[in-house]
């Protein structure tokens, strides 16, 4: 069947044009400003090897390696066991709630890592309120009972797969929703249950996009710093930072951070080769509403547990946490500033969103229009800084921008005598640059997998029509992708209302955002004063999510008729 | 309908754009910038005070002290900074290494400061006073169990300490000041010997600690005071009933003292506005300024004579360790590496 579709595919592609070398050239330009702070780092690598590496070798290199890795793997298979089965169910199958959960499992994606980490530390910690009332219940003391450590590695682990399923859910079940009601019917015409339809027709058509997701989600949980610092738990981001500014010696760091990179290297890799193998995009044209499984009995309870736990688990508990807290300390949101904490957040989050979006769109349509080597590579390594922690990057963005301005500046001093100062460093230009360069691989792979799914010969059709290739990005390309620019930028959108360590240190004087302040406070370890901004972030960030929620159900073809 | 959340989003950016451009109005009496590693709000209050009576507007970023000193070196003769803020001796003696203070000469600031709270040729000032001495739970040991931190090394303690990870600059600093009692080798013994009498691996902050040592994980914490001091006058019941249960005990009385270390300030190199900058640092050190400084967050005044807060008195008077705080800066690195031997986390 798939290779049936495969060749379809190819046969409908056709030969590519490889002549406007304006797009290349602006792919290759935008990829390479993106890739500048990566570069910076890696250019450390070649400070030779002080002797701290050799320490490092010798004591905590094998727990970095060994734990970022069990954290990897942990948060593979917890989003997957979460994200792919419920996107299969809320896309596939008709049970009570499934309209609400369409949209509320995308809800965890508002809450940022090191909060969830905060609440359920403050919740389930030996101190706090659950196991205190344990132990006044049955008398039991410190070692009478057995009660699963919440800062663990596994304790890690679940915080991480809980706020980062849903970009495994997001991205498989837009794949399932767009799968040609042909293939589903064949393979039930051909007597399949739905459970094989689901393993052996839509799943592999999915692996894609599932992949894609897999590999943001783990690339996120490269990068975290804030739950495995606060869990006490040594990975390489931990260690980086060890190296960097306790041993004060960046160039370890910076190998450190190189070898972290080729994990990175490996998902990439992965991600590609998963789609390598065939062509994904819909050979026919003729859609219609898919009938959805109705479950009953058991699988109607068993789809339901499946659906609420996650949510649950990964946003009812947790902010009702931050809800409680936040009541008590009300004097924290009941000023003025409040509102320009939110302001701050929301519209450099839009900001970054817009432009981080258009870069990928033209990064994606070069790529399309004239495919090299070079351009792949480049764009590659810009998209490399969703793994790498904010303030590595925002380290790799100062010292470059600093440079240009220092060197300007010396110019301008000694040609005119005036001095320009910092035109870059402290600015909001340098802080949203880091936010591209950092969220680039989440808006581009979005992007990108709207663009895939677009048949070659459409282009070839408005190209054969004499529009050029700015018409047809225009008038063909961006009307049918529409769903994926949407939930590109919301994306994009709710990862910077979120970040925080570049935040915090390219930020302009007197500039602070909601995740500053939610921050600053439960670094102090005021986590109940710290609850209001946390709330606000989670709250601003549902409304993108919803957004996102609803363009994907409409991308469903056929959507209009009645479910 | 899809295409409007897209206008949206996009008018939001242009209008976010042209908002944020704005410049600021300039203040005519001037300004002064500060990097603070002192969260924006613990010291704003201090620096609305200084406004109201210099005229003298305060600009603020705040980060983590690393990241600071890393924007201060690579923004060089351009930085916009006057004046750097920082917590921990460790991080000022950084910043002294990586030539971005200057030494600064004012009377006012030594005759208010100890010399051991400040450096020696002038690059930093002290400003507010925290110890770092041996927690133990009310009830389960008796404080005549307890002497030195040297002695926490002892069998008579397994599984019995809490303290956090080796990451955090407190415990490098502590450390450092081992390292300078008694020499790399020995410290390692007795880093080695207290890692083996942690009741639980190292994870957490200092409140964490005392929360576990109360909860009855361990019998003794090592944390700094003013997380005590802030628990214990804490709007919330149980984190009170926690530091309540808790005793203060003053280690090494007999001989260097108890570990302490300070948050201070220094002048940037580059600054070419040294007097706002050195009027903001003086005010600092005034009564007013260290009263309402220290007793906001719980910290010692580093002036003599100026009055404690009533929490800082109830936990008793003590002899602090008069080692230079410049030089814990100077082991910092050799503390870690001596830490990662020992595998404490």
């Amino acid at each position: 069947m798939k290779s049936a579709l495969a060749t379809l595919g190819g046969a409908l592609s056709g030969p590519r044009w490889r002549r406007p070398d304006a797009w290349s050239i602006g792919t290759l330009l935008i990829a390479a400003v993106l890739a500048l702070p990566i570069l910076v780092i890696f250019a450390h690598v070649f400070i030779p090897a002080s002797e701290v590496w050799e320490h490092l070798r010798q004591t905590v290199l094998q727990d970095y390696v060994v734990n970022s890795l069990i954290l990897m793997l942990g948060v593979g298979v917890g989003v997957l066991l979460i994200g792919v089965p419920t996107a299969w169910l809320v896309s596939m199958c008709d049970f009570p709630g499934r309209r609400i959960f369409e949209w509320a499992l995308l809800l965890p994606l508002a809450m940022p890592a090191y909060i969830i980490a905060y609440t359920y530390t403050g919740m389930l910690d030996f101190a706090g309120p659950v196991q205190t009332q344990i132990r006044e219940l049955t008398g039991w003391g410190y070692g009478d009972y057995w009660f699963p450590e919440i800062r663990s590695l596994s304790g890690a682990i679940a915080m991480l797969t809980l706020v980062l399923y849903p970009y495994v859910y997001l991205l498989s079940r837009a794949a399932f929703l767009e799968q040609s009601i042909c293939v589903l019917e064949v393979s039930r015409t051909l007597g399949s249950s739905p459970w094989s339809g689901f393993r052996r027709v839509a799943l592999p058509l999915a692996r894609p996009a599932i992949i894609t997701g897999l590999t943001l989600a783990l690339m996120e949980t490269l990068a975290d710093y804030g739950t495995v610092e606060y869990f006490g738990i040594p990975t390489f981001t931990t260690g980086i930072f060890r190296t960097w500014f306790g041993l004060g010696d960046p160039g370890a760091a910076a190998q450190l951070a190189a070898l972290m990179m080729t994990f990175v290297l490996v998902l990439i890799v992965l991600e590609r080769y998963s789609r390598r193998r065939a062509r994904f995009h819909h050979t026919s044209a003729r859609y219609s509403r898919l009938p959805r499984y109705r479950l009953t009995g058991w699988a109607r309870i068993g789809a339901l547990v499946a659906c609420l736990l996650p949510i649950v688990l990964g946003f009812l508990v947790p902010s009702t946490q931050l809800f409680q807290w936040a009541l008590k300390t009300t004097h924290m949101w009941m000023q003025p500033q409040f509102l320009g904490l939110v302001w701050n957040s929301v519209s450099l989050a839009a900001i970054a969103a817009v432009l981080a979006v258009f870069l990928s769109l033209i990064m994606a349509y070069g790529k399309r229009l004239g495919p090299s080597r070079t351009t792949n590579a480049a764009v590659r390594i810009a998209s490399m800084g969703y793994a790498i922690p904010g303030t590595v990057i925002a380290v790799g963005i100062m010292l470059p921008f600093a440079w240009i301005d220092n060197t300007i500046d010396s110019f301008m001093r000694e040609a005119f005598g005036i001095s320009t100062g910092l035109i870059l460093s402290g600015t909001l230009v340098a802080l949203v640059f880091a936010y591209c360069v950092r969220f680039l691989a989440v808006s581009l792979n979005t992007v990108e997998a709207g663009l895939a799914k677009i048949k070659p010969s459409m282009d070839d059709a408005a190209r054969s029509l004499g529009s050029g290739p700015r018409t047809v990005l225009r008038r063909v390309h961006m009307p049918i992708m529409r769903g994926s620019i949407l939930t590109a930028l919301l994306l994009v959108f709710v990862d910077v209302l979120k970040e925080l360590p570049a935040t915090l240190i390219l930020r302009p004087f007197n500039f602070n955002t909601l995740a500053v302040r939610a921050f600053e406070l439960a670094s102090d370890e005021r986590l109940a004063d710290s609850a209001s901004a946390a709330l606000a972030i989670v709250l601003v960030g549902i409304i993108p999510v919803i957004l996102i929620s609803r363009t994907i159900s409409r991308s469903r073809p056929g959507h209009d008729t009645p479910a | 309908m899809i295409k409007r959340p897209i206008t949206a989003l996009a008018s939001l950016a242009v209008a976010a754009v042209t908002a944020l451009t704005l410049p600021l109005p300039a203040l005519a009496d001037g300004e002064v910038n500060v990097y603070s590693a002192r969260q924006e709000a613990l010291i704003k209050p201090l620096m609305d005070e200084f406004t109201e009576k210099t005229g003298i507007r305060v600009n603020i970023v705040s980060a983590r002290a690393d990241a600071l000193l890393q924007r201060l070196r690579s923004e060089g003769r351009n930085t916009p900074a006057d004046v750097l803020i920082t917590v921990d001796a460790g991080n000022l003696h950084s910043a002294k290494e990586a030539g971005v203070l200057r030494p600064i000469e004012s009377e006012v600031l030594k005759e208010a400061i100890p010399e051991s709270y400040r450096d020696p040729d002038g690059y930093w000032y002290g400003l507010s006073m925290r110890a770092r001495p041996i927690m133990y739970v009310k009830g389960k040991v008796d404080p005549e169990q307890l002497s030195t931190y040297e002695a926490l090394a002892d069998e008579q303690w397994r599984r019995s300490i809490c303290v956090r990870s080796s990451s955090n600059v407190y415990n490098q600093s502590m450390v450092a000041s081992m390292i300078i009692a008694h020499g790399e080798a020995e410290t390692e013994e007795w880093a080695r010997g207290l890692v083996a009498n942690l009741a639980q691996p190292p994870r957490g902050g200092d409140r964490d600690q005392i929360r576990a040592a109360a909860a009855g994980v361990c019998d003794i914490a090592i944390a700094n005071t003013y997380y005590l001091g802030q628990m214990l006058n804490s709007s919330d019941d149980a984190e009170r009933a926690a530091a309540e249960a808790i005793g203060v005990f003053w280690p090494n009385q007999e001989d260097r003292g108890t570990h302490v270390n300070v948050s201070g300030a220094g002048l940037i190199t580059h600054t070419e506005n040294v007097d706002n900058a050195i009027k903001l640092m003086e005010f600092m050190a005034s009564d007013r300024a260290q009263q309402w400084y220290a007793e906001a967050n719980q910290e010692y005044p580093v002036k003599p004579g100026v009055e404690w807060s009533d929490t800082l008195t109830s936990l008793g008077e003590f002899e602090a360790d008069s080692v230079n705080l410049g030089r814990l800066g100077e082991y910092n690195a050799e503390a870690v590496r001596l830490m990662d031997r020992v595998n404490w986390r």
